[in-house]
């Protein structure tokens, strides 16, 4: 990559190429108004410039056509932007539903990666050429955010709930990764790589790496049960908590008469504050679980729960 | 038409200056221009303050590596850089400058309507700015501007409730500043002069106003619960707490999106002046560019989110801020074609601070357009929190707002001073400023393109020749700044006796004595044009033009 040259940075994923598009779009749309714009400064300049004293130029007329056409010209213009990137947006707001996920948790000043075959890693991120990934981010302290340039993606990284970031990268090398909301003393070493491997070499790194832990799902199944879910979240008629199976992604009727999408923030939310949100039907008895899971427990709680909407 | 008033520069008629010259006659001072001219000593010295900061770090960011300054240090200074230049010099610098110096003289008033209030904004503004600088001695402050939370309350361990007390009491003195302003422009404007006949210095000085009355309450609340928080614990931004880290981000973005209007707008109506001054005829389009700044003023409050596009705000939210922000982009657009179509068949001459006015048009340009990029949602998860931004909103503030108040403050320097400087050096230097900054801002658009983040003290080595670039055109900058510093102080005692209209402008600011008596004008002027007739020899006479002699330019 040669900054001094080239227009645009690698493009690693179809996303950045679609962006880049956009991004040359307004660049041309730019460069011509700040010419135009340019030359007729300099043009009037010229032709009109002060010849002698007594120059006494007519005051201009007031008539509003210019004004009309030029700003209707340009609002449309600005709308074919808008559109445009929204249409993008969108994309980037809506993982595909076969994306593997990753878990992410920031903090002050190191990103830490879990994968779902339970492999944990800081501050590189291995990821399968060709594969959708999305990842799920939260932070254990301040708001930091997660940037790979070479994908064109961006989001911050919050205390206290779930947000995520997705990319199918399409070509193999070594990108950076950067913190991108400035977080404290060491913001700017909170940095790393984001290595594309082929699907083999992913699997190879994958096993290598293996101390055979558990994959998140299989912790969170075990925390399950350990901390007591159990015993109230059962599949039978008696239980005292409603099933969780085919919870996420799904409706839910709350005791206030409203319902909602049940996503990583409201199940984060069910196991922490539980009393926030009630299940119609049932009594505020569930416990709050706030300090006694931590964010990474908490991050493999929900993903066992997940699990079973499979 | 007399004006070249006679040689012997010692001898001023008396004037505001010289009227009383004990440092308490300066201290309680009731008079406007006087005040003015307070502030404009103590924001030259926040601008002096905020850019050694500034120099200091781009030095540090030459090499990739930290060599100069620690991390902790780095961060602390573009804190204050930033605290010192939005709060303590942007924010005031035209409207407490400029504006306290012409508003009541522009509209034939005697003063403002409350001298008292006026004065004793300036006081408040110093508290505050005292108060932030004693942060910024006494260890330092390392949040950044923006005081982002959790961070600003929870975890940063420096002097952050000192610094947000100084924005927060800084933050009175603007709203005094703007109540002024608008009561005097309702109530105290001369015989004649109707709300179609203000310069539109006046009527961007009218559309500031407003913007900080309403917003300037919202960031004082704002300020307020950071410091419950950080001093007290209550859990309002901090999730550990049970707040919402999110919540801050709205209510300051409230009020900091619309104070990029209250930088800008005033430096649009200082080019206004300059640029039907040295065309020499009325602006095309006068009534557009009025409701283009009132438009700005109000649209501006409704585009706030548009900082936040990835900070997790709702997918719907996020739609809606980047539709209505390119809502602003329209009104400003029109006030670029009004300007330039003012030139068209005008008689352009380029006196210096018409050089300033074409370094604020073409870097305006670059900056307006640059926020299109920003404005449009998937080009903004890329470019935000990079360098690109950083390169936007210094092309809009500085090149737009910081060259605004240099060319008025060129402009109206004879009016206040009552002496010239040389015209010579001037322009060199408003070249070499124009140089400077687009050496030390453009290599960061392509910086931010490529993915170089904001904030970071030591950064990936294929940045670096863009940095050196940068970091030279800083120096460049710096040095165009302090040749101007200089000859402006030279010409107080040296330079060339001005006259009462040396640009042969039109405005009743141009029709008393330079510098103006104490009461502004001998006897109250009756406005008999529309507004810049320059088809009369004055606003209030009904001669023709005769072209002046004395007209240098
Ligand atoms: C004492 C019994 C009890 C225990 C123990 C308990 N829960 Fe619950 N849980 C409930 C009840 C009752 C509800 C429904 C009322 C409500 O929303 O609080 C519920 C609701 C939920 C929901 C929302 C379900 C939906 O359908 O929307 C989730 C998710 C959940 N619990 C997860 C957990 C997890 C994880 C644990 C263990 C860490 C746990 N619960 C432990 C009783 C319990
Ligand atoms: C033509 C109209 C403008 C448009 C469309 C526009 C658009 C934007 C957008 C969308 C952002 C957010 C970028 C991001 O953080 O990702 C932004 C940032 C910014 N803009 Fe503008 N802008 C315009 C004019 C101005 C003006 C006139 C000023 C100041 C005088 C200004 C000052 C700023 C500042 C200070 C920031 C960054 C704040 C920060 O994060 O520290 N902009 N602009
Ligand atoms: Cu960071
Ligand atoms: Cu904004």
């Amino acid at each position: 990559m040669n900054l001094l040259f080239d227009l645009l940075p690698v493009q690693a994923t179809e996303y950045a190429k679609q962006v880049d598009a956009l991004y040359l779009f307004i660049l041309a749309i730019s460069a011509f108004f700040t010419l135009l714009f340019v030359g007729l400064l300099v043009g009037f300049t010229l032709k009109y410039r002060r010849r002698t004293q007594d120059e006494r130029p007519e005051p201009p007329h007031e008539h509003y056509t210019l004004e009309l056409v030029g700003g209707a010209v340009l609002l449309a213009l600005l709308m074919g932007m808008f559109f445009w990137g929204a249409k993008l947006y969108f994309k980037a707001q809506r993982p595909p539903a076969d994306a593997m996920e990753v878990l992410v948790s920031g903090k002050q000043w190191m990103w830490k990666l879990q994968h779902p075959s339970g492999k944990k890693e800081i501050n590189t991120l291995h990821i399968p050429l060709g594969k959708a990934v999305k990842l799920s981010m939260t932070s254990e302290d301040v708001i930091h955010s997660f940037f790979i340039p070479a994908f064109r993606v961006k989001n911050d990284v919050l205390p206290g709930r779930y947000t995520q970031v997705w990319f199918k990268p399409e070509q193999e090398g070594t990108f950076h990764l950067f913190c991108a909301e400035y977080c404290g003393t060491e913001h700017s070493r909170m940095i790393g790589y984001v290595r594309v491997l082929s699907q083999e070499a992913y699997d190879r790194w994958t096993m290598n790496l293996g101390d055979a832990d558990e994959t998140p799902v299989q912790a969170g199944g075990r925390l399950f049960a350990e901390l007591g879910c159990i015993a109230c979240h059962r599949p039978d008629a008696g239980a005292l908590g409603p099933d969780l199976t085919g919870v996420f992604g799904h409706e839910v009727a709350l005791s206030d008469g409203t319902t909602l999408i049940a996503d990583d923030n409201y199940l984060r939310e069910s196991i922490l504050n539980p009393q926030a949100k009630l299940v119609a039907g049932y009594a505020p008895i569930m416990p709050t679980f706030q300090g006694s899971v931590n964010e990474e427990q908490l991050a493999q709680l929900i993903t066992y729960i997940k699990s079973l909407s499979n | 038409m007399s004006s070249a008033p006679d040689t012997s520069a010692t001898a001023m008629p008396k004037n505001y200056l010289n009227e009383k010259i004990t440092v308490s006659s300066w201290l309680l001072t009731l008079d406007h221009k006087r005040i003015a001219i307070l502030y404009l000593v103590s924001l030259l010295a926040f601008f002096l303050i905020g850019g050694l900061a500034a120099l200091v770090f781009r030095v540090e960011l030459m090499t990739p590596e930290a060599d100069v300054l620690r991390s902790e240090t780095y961060n602390k200074f573009f804190t204050t850089h930033g605290i010192v230049m939005i709060f303590f010099f942007l924010i005031p610098s035209i409207p407490a400058v400029l504006g306290n110096f012409l508003v009541p003289v522009m509209i034939g008033a005697r003063d403002f309507a409350f001298p008292k209030i006026n004065l004793a904004s300036w006081y408040v503004f110093m508290f505050g700015g005292v108060l932030a600088l004693i942060a910024t001695i006494a260890g330092g402050v390392e949040t950044g501007w923006t005081f982002y939370t959790p961070y600003s309350t929870m975890y940063a361990n420096s002097n952050v409730i000192l610094a947000v007390c100084g924005a927060f009491i800084a933050g009175f003195s603007s709203i005094m500043t703007g109540l002024n302003f608008i009561v005097t422009i309702h109530k105290m404007r001369a015989p004649g002069l109707t709300w179609f006949r203000l310069p539109l210095f006046i009527w961007a000085m009218y559309a500031t106003a407003l913007v900080i009355l309403l917003g300037t309450p919202v960031v004082a609340i704002t300020l307020v619960m950071i410091f419950v928080e950080r001093a007290f614990g209550f859990g309002i931004f901090d999730p550990a707490l049970g707040g919402d880290p999110i919540l801050f981000q709205h209510l300051f973005w409230f009020y900091s999106h619309p104070a990029v209007y209250i930088m800008i707008l005033p430096a649009m109506g200082v080019v206004s002046e300059l640029i039907s001054c040295f065309s020499k005829r009325r602006l095309y389009g006068y009534r557009v560019i009025v409701f283009s700044s009132l438009a700005i003023a109000v649209i501006g409050f409704f585009v706030w989110g548009h900082h936040m596009f990835v900070s997790s705000q709702s997918t719907f939210a996020g739609l809606t801020f980047s539709f209505l922000t390119f809502f602003v982009a329209v009104p400003t657009a029109l006030k670029m074609l009004n300007w330039i179509m003012t030139l068209h068949k005008g008689s352009v001459s380029l006196a210096s601070p018409m050089l300033y006015a074409f370094g604020f048009l073409g870097l305006f340009v670059i900056g307006g357009l640059t926020g299109l990029f920003l404005s449009t949602l998937a080009t903004d998860i890329h470019l935000h929190d990079t360098y690109f931004v950083v390169a936007h909103f210094h092309y809009v503030m500085v090149g737009g707002g910081v060259m605004g108040f240099l060319g008025g403050l060129h402009f109206w320097w004879p009016k206040i001073t009552g002496r010239m400087y040389p015209e010579g050096l001037a322009i060199f230097a408003a070249i070499v400023i124009f140089i400077g900054f687009n050496l030390t801002f453009f290599p960061q658009f392509q910086l931010g393109v490529h993915g170089m983040p904001r904030r970071y003290h030591v950064y990936p080595e294929e940045f670096q020749v863009l940095h050196i670039a940068s970091s030279t055109g800083a120096m460049v900058l710096g040095f165009g700044y302090l040749i101007m510093g200089a000859y402006l102080i030279w010409s107080l005692k040296f330079g060339k006796i001005a006259g009462k209209n040396p640009w042969n402008a039109r405005g009743l600011e141009w029709e008393t004595d330079s510098p103006p008596p104490t009461h502004n004008f001998h006897e109250t002027p009756v406005v008999r044009h529309p507004v810049y007739a320059y088809e009369y020899a004055s606003e209030t006479s009904n001669e023709p033009d005769v072209q002046s002699e004395k007209g240098h330019v």
